[in-house]
């Protein structure tokens, strides 16, 4: 299938705007055959919690701030790229364990976590705005 | 996402059906939160027809067994798929509820 052009996206900061980008990322990796799990967990989740990070913590939930959304998929890769308005949170302050029994009980701070855990590598850089790198190769 | 309330004893057994996600968990907090102040005690939420969960679904379902805990009853879990079972062992939650393989077996140990 080789590189189709990336999907992109524009998005007002409502979380109800997170399952429509979803499935059409997933569907875009299902072309290209990434595996059913990748397609079922990984994607769905990390994306999700790239979204939400964006729109709740990044744009302060503010409706009128927007984020963006890239998707290029190939063969080999996706790369997901969210850009958020804000003026930045900072993803290794978010290091916290919340595997650890005295974090297990809180109702936050595994979105970080989980984003490192079902994606090969996440990166974050300011280009303009903030954003979040996500990549995860294909099985 | 929907919710389906079913009853057993004195079991309430809450379905969701979809992802429970951060656009959504409200529902299902709200759905426990009343039937807590309609008295039940024990709750099991099914995920059997689920899809995803982020880490929101997960906080919402910490909160609730953290609630009913301290009203003297308990949340429990039963079907989860694969994919679910792996985000509770990622998250080491699965230490910190019951979770079953079916609705039967759940029902069975309360």
């Amino acid at each position: 299938m080789g590189t189709d052009a990336a999907l992109e996206f524009r998005i007002p900061s409502d979380v109800q705007q997170i399952e429509g980008i979803v499935e059409r990322v997933v569907h875009r990796c299902a072309e290209h055959r990434f595996a059913a799990r990748q397609l079922s967990l990984n994607v769905p989740v990390a994306l999700t919690e790239a979204l939400s990070n964006a729109i709740l913590r990044g744009n302060g939930d503010d409706v009128s701030r927007h984020v963006r959304v890239r998707a290029e998929v190939t063969d080999g890769e996706l790369v997901l790229e969210v850009e958020d308005e804000g003026t930045g949170f900072d993803l290794e302050a978010c290091t916290e364990d919340p595997t650890i029994p005295e974090n297990l009980e809180r109702e936050d701070g595994r979105g970080l976590f989980l984003m490192q855990r079902l994606m090969d590598r996440v990166e974050r850089y300011r280009n303009g705005g903030n954003i979040v790198r996500l990549t995860l190769h294909r099985r | 996402m929907s919710l389906h309330v079913s009853r057993h004893g004195d079991v309430v057994i809450i379905e969701v059906e979809g992802q429970l996600i951060v656009g959504n968990r409200q529902e299902l907090k709200q759905q426990v939160l009343d039937e807590t102040e309609r008295g039940a005690r024990k709750i099991l939420v099914d995920f059997g027809r689920a899809g995803y969960i982020d880490s929101s679904g997960l906080g919402v379902l910490v909160s609730l067994a953290k609630r009913l805990r301290e009203l003297g009853g308990d949340l429990r879990l039963a079907n989860l798929n694969d994919d679910l079972q792996t985000l509770f062992e990622l998250t080491k939650l699965d230490a910190l509820f019951q979770i079953a393989d079916s609705r039967e077996h759940a029902l069975e140990s309360f």
